[in-house]
């Protein structure tokens, strides 16, 4: 039998242009206080960031290890330039950390070490799972987009494998070679100023009639609610889930791993994590549509007098 | 250069082979192709007529089956490869890995190509795909520069196709989940894109305004051409600043580049249009088709009469140059 009989809490990599004092505090406060038990973290989304947090890896790192928690280092999720291989590569062949694959690149020169799947590799069925297992996978971060009947399936098909599932944060939805972040402000990408930067929780698109509906963050689009699974932790336990992944907001972090901690050991109520939560990260809707199969930004609201799912 | 070219019909599909195709591109009638549009794409006994027409006339037909297995559901997509390679299509474009994984086993002599969903942007993904499921060929991301291209094609054992006319997506292919964010449905779950099923017009005031699902995607003013809500090419408001935040209503031209791509190692320039109708196909397939065989002089006036064939007429060279990030 298993030590605990629910999903354990992880980290996602902040996603977002955070300045290299901002990110090490972030992390400092995560080791210190949240109840998360692997964290992953590093520059996925633009490879022009990297030296923002560069300096700060190894303290952070250690920090976070001294704390007991299980690091992981995250792979660029766009790899186009012959730098950005070269560090996908040294990536692969220097670190010491296990490595999470963002990209098909990661992916193929990772095979035969031990290493996890990010939520940004295309693993829609058990067959993919199963094929990535057979080359060194140990753990998959499945795509927000799928819906818990896939979930479910693929988790059964590939035992071997610890899944994890987005469970909290802005979903990132798509990734471009166009930066619509600098383009908003009047720049393109090769002279961006690192323009992203200034807006640390994204940058809000509305629709033309005032509706909040997107963000921006530098080459990615995510979305603008922010998908949440308390309700959910049950059947996701029931499916053997084995990790639930918490993507960096900029919001009190510590609070929200806490909820998800309470909510998940049964020591409050999915209905009361909730509440807590529109506190942690206020002004933000939430959504779980993807999970249920419905449209992504939607919220589905647990079915009344349904139980408590311990 | 091989002119790899759409058909959603099976009259559009002789009309490409007419008009002077290299290789036809098609896919079946269910959610196993990413044009999974009402009224398009081939039953198993069109597939069939069309392999045979396309052989009589020395063309090649490649089979789209390139959105990802739902779990529990794989046998759709087996069943449409099986189906593919029993017909005698002469390439399978696929993107999902356990798809090539079952491909490479049970039809080890089929010839296997990377489709754009795939998104192998990189030497080291393409290897990968190469080492693991012997894919003979890719097709490029739109992502990439010229250079970028060129770069790649030397690292690389495999034969290299690029999107060069026709629909434009702006994000990375099928690393995109906005259409199902807004719907429900995505390309790469159900073969579509911002679905026509939750498309609605109304008129506000003067305006009309396009809509998919429960989001305003434009707003056209009296006067203005009402475009399709193409969710990555609508206009939106980001803090003061009013316009098309990611894109605007433009489709893909790089047909002034011929030469700069065939330079670079691109063996198959591909036409995007699965969707569209049978004389629009014979007449892009024709220009093209004496377009890549001109010289570089004579190719502006052919050039000029494929870009009145473009939606809104205005078109982009995308991130093949490198200005358009």
């Amino acid at each position: 039998m298993p030590a605990s009989t629910h999903p354990s809490l992880s980290l996602g990599p902040v996603l977002y242009l955070w300045d290299g004092p901002k990110w090490r505090d972030f992390y400092f406060r995560i080791a210190d206080e949240a109840p998360v038990e692997h964290v992953t973290l590093g520059e996925a989304v633009c490879s022009k960031r990297l030296h923002f947090i560069e300096p700060h890896v190894a303290e952070v790192i250690e920090r976070l290890e001294g704390a007991g928690k299980k690091v992981s280092l995250a792979s660029l999720a766009l790899v186009t330039l012959e730098r950005e291989s070269q560090l996908v590569r040294g990536l692969v062949r220097d670190s010491v950390h296990p490595i999470e694959a963002n990209d098909l690149s990661a992916l193929g020169l990772l095979a035969g070490k031990p290493h996890s799947v990010g939520p940004l590799i295309n693993v829609y069925n058990g067959a993919t799972a199963r094929l990535l297992a057979s080359r060194g996978a140990t753990s998959i971060c499945l795509p927000p987009e799928l819906p818990m009947a896939s979930v479910r399936d693929i988790a059964r098909d590939a035992p071997d494998v610890v899944f994890e599932i987005f469970g909290f944060g802005r979903v990132p939805l798509a990734i471009s070679a166009r930066c619509a972040h600098a383009r908003s402000k009047g720049l393109v990408k090769d002279n961006c100023q690192f323009i992203c930067g200034e807006d640390s929780d994204g940058l809000i698109v509305d629709t033309l009639d005032r509706q909040p509906f997107l963000a921006l963050n530098g080459v990615q689009t995510m979305s603008h609610t922010c998908q949440s699974l308390l309700q959910e932790l049950g059947e996701l336990t029931a499916a053997g889930i084995g990790r639930i992944r918490l993507s960096p907001q900029d919001c009190d972090m510590v609070m929200a791993a806490r909820i998800y901690d309470d909510v998940a050991t049964g020591r409050c109520s999915p209905a009361e994590g909730l509440g807590r939560l529109t506190l942690a990260y206020p002004g933000v809707p939430l959504s779980n549509g993807f999970h249920h199969g419905q449209t992504g930004a939607s919220w589905i609201a647990a079915p009344a007098g349904s139980p408590p799912w311990r | 250069m091989e002119l790899i070219c759409p058909a959603g019909t099976p009259a559009a599909f002789r009309e490409a082979v007419d008009a002077g195709a290299d290789a036809v591109y098609c896919g079946f009638r269910d959610e196993t192709n990413a044009r999974n549009f009402p009224g398009l794409n081939f039953s198993r006994d069109e597939l069939k007529t069309a392999i045979a027409y396309a052989r009589r006339h020395k063309v090649m037909t490649f089979v789209a089956i390139n959105t990802f297995m739902r779990a529990g559901q794989e046998k759709l997509w087996h069943d449409a490869v099986d189906d593919a390679v029993r017909l005698g299509a002469d390439a399978l474009i696929l993107a999902d890995f356990g798809l090539m994984a079952y491909t490479a086993e049970r039809h080890p002599e089929q010839r296997l190509h990377v489709s754009v969903q795939a998104s192998a942007s990189n030497a080291d993904a393409v290897k990968f795909l190469v080492e693991t499921f012997g894919a003979k060929r890719v097709v490029l991301p739109r992502i990439l520069t010229i250079p970028d291209i060129a770069r790649l094609a030397r690292q690389i054992s495999c034969e290299i196709e690029v999107f060069v006319f026709g629909g434009l997506c702006v994000m990375a292919e099928g690393r995109c989940s906005l259409s199902s964010y807004a719907t429900g449905k995505s390309p790469n779950m159900n073969g579509v894109c911002s679905p026509a099923s939750h498309v609605r017009y109304r008129e506000d005031g003067s305006e009309l305004v396009s809509e998919l699902g429960d989001y305003t995607i434009n707003r056209f003013p009296a006067g203005e051409a009402a475009g399709y809500p193409t969710l990555c090419k609508g206009r939106f408001d980001i803090a003061e600043e009013r316009g098309y935040a990611f894109e605007d209503p433009v489709s893909l031209d790089v047909m002034d580049h011929i030469d700069a791509l065939r330079d670079a190692g691109v063996g198959a320039l591909k036409i995007e249009g699965r969707q569209r109708g049978k004389a629009y196909v014979a007449e892009v397939v024709s220009i093209m088709r004496r377009a890549v065989a001109a010289n570089a002089d004579e190719r502006p006036a052919l050039l000029s009469r494929l870009r009145r064939l473009s939606e809104g007429q205005k078109t982009t060279s995308g991130a093949y140059e490198k200005r358009w990030r």
